[in-house]
């Protein structure tokens, strides 16, 4: 019997490797935004196991409210990763160090 | 039912609705050159809802069953935003137009930007907290990358989306695993379900809820997009992203704890605490080696989140009196701060390297006098505004038996005075002919000239902080009782 706590699991784990997929990723900036994708759908496995846990459609709400916004996200992320791209003519994780901090 | 609830979210409706036809109006006529006409039109509409704001609100309002909050924190919260949006909106018009950046999207970005803000320091649902971050992030996105053709601005809008989206991340996990152990996203809910103690997978979900809030606030050991950001950017921007914002993250972060995590505030206390502390001595030490006037700033900034921490990590009444207080002190500071560096020129180009400061008195006497108040009352040397708001947090905190916290402060003020007392020693000891000079234009010399006079005057008596203590008093009890 698949109870909440499986998926509580998988989204957990789908959620660390979005956030190890953000600081060991050295190669691409696009893998970034792939991996904040991760993350948010993680979120939403969550959600929507609570929600059905719950019997209540709150979580399924949120869920589509999450979705919305990370569409809005992923869109607002390339645009601005195209005009790092025209500056700079390079999308490397590495090369995105004129500044340091 | 549903026209009682509209009259509640009125101002943030028509504003939101303002930005929409601000942009169709813009996109369908001239563009960019209706900039400037619609960069004025915005901070007069801000300074408007401001004032409706203000007279309007009287009492706690509640819209959509208790996801949306009028009470008088949150219209302290608005009116201090909208008041602060409109002057660095106004300050960054002349800048802008001189660099060729006056695009008719700035002001309606910020527009948009506030809209979020307004929804965030109201929000009593953590759906309508999430939607009211993310659209005030997303536009400040946008606008930290708004010199398109360069390296560093570009930079600085990558770094801050990236890192503004983990901290999205890490929030929403926070606000799942809430919401799956408290049954509800309703903060009058979550009150309720942690009223006798909190269970282990509802604190989890608080600690990754106050992570994404120390990241928006710029909170160490979560303020690592700070320096870049605020350097890369455009400086008119670098000011929004200095003031407004910051009041609203602080806001809603003293939201969530009280409303609704505030029956456990021993849970919290010790997180807010240890972001308090290392933000005061991570902002203090890491500034000393810093060349570049915003990255100085930044780091500023994040020892003056350090602060604003502290009272909230005392957990009562006086405590978030005393960071509402500090708050619009360190936004009246910035303020003044940015006014002058926005004018530093050097050759007809502006400049931020703090050593083209040096011998600044001797070219502009008036301009260097004000950043020495500046910096002194960022220092917080008495008798300036910036002494007052950090005793006042300082008080906060040892009241509530934090007295390590404002030792730990204080120590931590001694140290930060030295690098805002190497800018002074720079403006008016240290020689150099090349430097930044220029006359500053009219709305700069006002904005700093202004801001200047209420730091100075803060100590004379009878003026008691400008009649602001009893709105921040008000405020904070809505809060915490």
């Amino acid at each position: 019997m698949i109870g909440l706590e499986h998926y509580l699991v998988v989204a957990a784990t789908l959620f660390v490797i979005g956030i190890f997929g953000l600081f060991l990723n050295r190669k691409n900036v696009i893998i970034l935004l792939m991996s904040i994708e991760l993350m948010l759908l993680a979120v939403n496995i969550n959600f929507v196991a609570f929600s059905s846990y719950l019997n209540d459609l709150v979580g399924q709400v949120f869920t589509l409210f999450v979705l919305t916004v990370a569409a809005a996200e992923a869109a607002i992320g390339l645009a601005i990763l195209v005009c790092f791209f025209r500056n700079r003519g390079t999308i490397d994780v590495e090369d995105v160090n004129v500044m340091k901090g | 039912m549903i026209s009682a609830d509209i009259q509640v979210v009125l101002p943030e409706i028509l504003l939101a609705g303002y930005a929409m036809l601000a942009l169709l109006v813009a996109v369908y006529t001239s563009k960019d050159g209706l900039a400037s006409t619609l960069t004025w039109l915005t901070a007069g509409v801000f300074l408007a809802f401001a004032v409706w704001i203000g007279i309007n609100g009287v009492g706690t309002d509640t819209a959509f069953s208790g996801m949306f909050v009028s009470d008088d924190f949150s219209r302290f919260a608005k009116i201090t935003i909208l008041i602060s949006a409109a002057i660095v909106l106004l300050m960054s018009e002349g800048y802008m137009a001189e660099r060729g950046l006056l695009r008719f999207e700035y002001p309606v970005l910020i527009a948009l930007a506030v809209v979020g803000m307004m929804v965030m320091v109201s929000a009593g649902d953590l759906m309508v907290l999430y939607m009211g971050l993310e659209l005030q992030s997303l536009s400040l996105y946008v606008v930290a990358s708004l010199r398109r053709d360069s390296i560093k601005s570009t930079e600085a809008g990558l770094k801050y989306f990236v890192l503004g989206a983990l901290s999205s991340g890490l929030l929403l996990y926070g606000a799942s695993l809430v919401y799956g152990f408290a049954g509800t996203t309703l903060f009058t809910g979550i009150i309720i379900a942690v009223a006798d103690g909190a269970p282990i997978g509802l604190l989890f979900g608080l600690v990754f809820l106050l992570t994404g809030f120390a990241f928006k606030v710029s909170a160490a050991p979560f303020h690592m997009w700070t320096p870049d950001v605020y350097e890369g950017s455009p400086t008119s921007v670098t000011a929004f992203f200095a003031t407004a914002p910051k009041v609203a993250a602080m806001a809603l972060f003293a939201r969530v704890v009280f409303d609704a995590f505030g029956g456990i505030v021993g849970d919290w206390q010790q997180i807010v605490a240890f972001l308090s502390v290392v933000s005061v001595f991570v902002g203090s030490i890491a500034a000393i080696g810093q060349r570049d006037i915003k990255r100085l700033m930044a780091y500023s900034s994040i020892a003056h989140m350090g602060f604003a921490l502290m009272g909230l990590a005392a957990g009562t009444a006086l405590g978030v009196q005393a960071m509402l207080i500090y708050m619009v002190i360190y936004v009246t500071m910035n303020i003044g701060t940015f006014a002058v560096i926005l004018g530093m020129h050097r050759d007809g180009k502006p400049t931020t390297d703090i050593t083209m400061l040096k011998g600044y008195s001797n070219r502009e006497p008036l301009m260097a006098f004000v950043l020495l108040v500046m910096m002194f009352s960022l220092a917080g040397v008495p008798p300036l505004l910036g002494f007052f708001g950090k005793l006042y947090v300082l008080r906060a905190a040892y009241d509530a038996g934090l007295g390590w916290l404002a030792i730990a402060g204080v120590v931590a003020s001694v140290i930060g005075a030295f690098y805002y007392l190497r800018i002074v020693y720079y403006v008016y000891f240290a020689e150099r002919d090349d430097g930044a000079a220029g006359r500053l234009p009219p709305v700069l010399w006002t904005a700093a000239v202004v801001s200047t006079v209420i730091v100075a005057l803060a100590w004379v008596p009878g003026i008691n902080l400008f009649g602001l203590e009893p709105f921040a008093a008000e405020a904070a009890l809505t809060l915490v009782n």
